[in-house]
């Protein structure tokens, strides 16, 4: 995973409360067996006027000029802003790998689903939740100015504007310690293996039943 | 020690050690793997040259992409006719294979959708820590198990630790007291709470569902209930172990017998809130308030009494709920103001991780029996959850029911829920539908979802409209007024 320190980057609008999964990257694409090349399928069915097909050529796709992410003024954007519970739905982690795919390296917005929070650090992306006010002078200002660049800097917590103005945001000190560092989780804990054996040890004696069973085998019945 | 919530308890019995920063490692009992979201998690191991920590702690079935037409789903792996798919299956027996997991292959009896065979396996057990790289994982928490959906690179730190890195979530009690009126199901309730606190309402939040109302539910309803926790923000969905979860659980295939089934009865009849446990936030409800719900809009949320009309924007003072509502109304093709009884389903689809249990299918074969679909309902899909269900229905008769109605009876998969398969809507298309996500284009590029029971859905399927199902009335010999 590629460290987060700092970022500036254009700013681009995904102006609509509620962004669920389905729409940050339709299931037909699920089926892919990699974590690679989402990016065109962002936002699918909003990007473009005809289905989306896994495969299919996007450059030759008709697009939907009034979805803001097509508009010449957004184009290289890699900060998002959005609204309220963006993220909400599937678990799918294709909707961060969509998004990192087409660039995108930080959302704000004043709130996001738990499960898409937490895919997005695994994926050296960096969600910042606003207060609702912050995030509407963000939009203001963004309409306001084409080419409105924001810097987020998770050393620091904050989001600067570019009138100097600056904003904290809040940051689980873990999530941002990994982030920073680019840090593989599973090797983190991997140190932390013998506290997992110790665990292991002290269930299995006081809840036998919770291991072995599958292992075992077929179950005796079918049941229903 | 304190009065402790359900959701304190797990997490106490479940901690391995607190990490700097608020975190904590949390030891996965169960983890339940399927087609889609596991590849790029094995392949991962693979890259890293590492082996799953505690084989036996998964089991996998291929679920959301398997074809459930039976002709096609007669081929097997090789049969399925989408490539894509077909690779993505191929993809999961290999990599369970490679790792030596336990998979129910496509047409073993047991395969079925992960969170309908995990309790009927006795695979998820009361007092686990479940997960899925699936956000239906709640489900399991009818149990009165801790279960949560997960991203990729979760399944694959799972698959190498056993663990999960988590901040505690806050506690959330529904409280639902009183009595659900007859026609009223765990559905209705589920998706009244959504309506409620909305579908960000339960973020942060383990929600676990309490009061006389959710008692008297039977561990399918209490599934149905807790699979749709997500859908109102809450990763974890909860309810309290009793004597119908320990009915439940006993003699199946993989629960403690004997002497061990006692000492684990003794340990599941304390998962339950303490008097006096604190939450962080309560919502109440009067079961006897509740009515059958249908939702007319592109959010779970978006939901109503099935006697309302669907919200006039013009009426609505808030500018972003003006915004959403219109933008919803356009896309599902509603007037304002229009009666949700004149709201005609193109297509019905009666299964999903929500509602494709024997219990679902017990309450759909009842309505639809001696009836038939009505004219202009193109396709009613009924879709068991598992190859168990399907066998229980079958030996109950419930498929001649649906079959002499006209509807089809397929094989067990996620199927149109969120349509991965061949099973999909029209643009422009309504569906009345017992799943749990009406988003836009969920069920098919350009689809119209309702979300409601699968009663409902039955009434909806067979009267060509939606229709209080508890007006229905028994069946004629010459047929429905309605």
């Amino acid at each position: 995973m590629n460290p987060f320190t700092v970022h500036t980057g254009l700013v681009a609008p995904m102006d609509r409360a509620n962004v669920d999964t389905d729409m940050i990257i339709p299931k037909q694409f699920l089926k892919s067996i990699k974590r690679s090349g989402f990016g065109p399928n962002l936002f699918d069915e909003l990007r473009y006027l005809d289905e989306g097909q896994p495969g299919a050529d996007c450059s030759r796709r008709p697009l939907n000029q009034d979805f803001p992410l097509n508009f010449p003024r957004y184009q290289g954007a890699s900060v998002l802003l959005a609204r309220e519970n963006f993220g909400c739905g599937s678990s799918r982690e294709h909707a961060p790998w969509a998004l990192e795919d087409f660039g995108i390296r930080s959302i704000i917005a004043p709130s996001f689903a738990d499960i898409f929070y937490n895919n997005c650090f695994k994926n050296g992306l960096l969600p910042i939740a606003l207060d609702a006010a912050d995030v509407e002078r963000l939009f203001a200002s963004m309409h306001a100015e084409e080419g409105y660049r924001l810097t987020v800097d998770l050393e620091r917590q904050r989001v600067v504007e570019p009138d100097g103005r600056e904003t904290y945001f809040d940051v689980d000190e873990y999530r941002r310690y990994r982030l920073l560092n680019g840090l593989d989780d599973i090797g983190i804990t991997l140190e932390h293996a013998d506290a997992i054996h110790r665990y292991e040890a002290q269930a299995r004696e006081a809840r036998p039943w919770l291991f072995d069973a599958v292992a075992a085998g077929e179950p005796q019945e079918q049941g229903v | 020690m304190s009065a402790r919530t359900l959701y304190d308890k797990l997490w106490d019995a479940h901690l391995v050690e607190n990490l700097d920063g608020g975190s904590a490692l949390i030891y996965i009992d169960r983890h339940l793997l399927h087609e889609v979201t596991s590849p790029q998690a094995f392949e991962g191991l693979r890259l890293a040259g590492r082996r799953p920590w505690r084989i036996d702690a998964n089991l996998a079935t291929p679920d959301h992409n398997v074809p459930t037409d039976k002709a096609e789903r007669d081929g097997g792996v090789e049969g399925i006719v989408d490539p894509v798919s077909r690779l993505q299956v191929q993809t999961l027996d290999e990599n369970c294979r490679d790792f030596s997991i336990v998979e129910f292959e496509i047409n073993d009896r047991r395969q079925g959708i992960v969170h309908v065979i995990g309790p009927e396996l006795g695979a998820t057990l009361p007092g686990m820590t479940v997960v899925c790289g699936d956000s239906h994982t709640a489900t399991h928490g009818a149990l009165g198990a801790m279960a949560q959906g997960i991203g990729t690179s979760e399944v694959e730190h799972v698959l190498a630790t056993q663990c999960l890195v988590q901040k505690k979530m806050k506690n959330m009690r529904v409280q639902v007291d009183g009595q659900l009126q007859p026609g009223v199901s765990a559905k209705d309730v589920v998706l009244a709470v959504i309506g409620k606190i909305g579908t960000a309402g339960g973020t942060g939040h383990a929600m676990e569902f309490a009061g006389e109302a959710i008692g008297s539910l039977s561990m399918e309803g209490r599934m149905t209930l807790c699979n749709m926790a997500i859908e109102a923000g809450a990763r974890v969905g909860l309810v309290a172990v009793d004597e119908v979860t320990l009915d439940y659980v006993r003699g199946k295939p993989y629960a403690p017998v004997g002497e061990l089934w006692e000492r684990a009865a003794q340990d599941w009849r304390q998962l339950h809130s303490d008097p006096g446990a604190h939450f962080d936030t309560v919502v109440e409800l009067r079961a006897e308030d509740i009515a059958p719900q249908v939702t007319w809009g592109t959010s779970p949320e978006m939901v109503l009494p099935v006697d309302s009309c669907v919200p006039d924007p013009a009426g609505i003072e808030d500018e972003g709920k003006r915004r959403a509502t219109e933008r919803a109304l356009e896309y599902m093709g509603l007037e304002p103001g229009q009666a949700i009884t004149d709201i005609r389903p193109d297509r019905v689809f009666i299964g999903s991780c929500t509602n494709s249990r024997i219990e679902d299918l017990r309450a759909a074969a009842e309505v639809v029996r001696g009836r038939q679909v009505a004219e202009g309902v193109k396709q009613v899909l009924v879709v068991p959850g598992s190859g168990a269900v399907k066998a229980q229905a079958e030996a109950e008769g419930l498929d001649r029911v649906f079959i002499e109605a006209g509807m089809e009876w397929r094989e067990p998969g996620c199927s149109m829920c969120l349509a991965m398969n061949a099973d999909k809507l029209g643009a422009g298309e309504h569906c009345a539908s017992t799943s749990n996500r009406n988003f836009e284009g969920r069920q098919g590029f350009g689809g119209r979802t309702h979300l409601v029971s699968p009663a409902m859905a039955a009434a909806a399927a067979v009267t060509g409209h939606f229709v209080d199902v508890r007006t229905l009335g028994p069946h004629t010999a010459q047929g429905d007024a309605a």
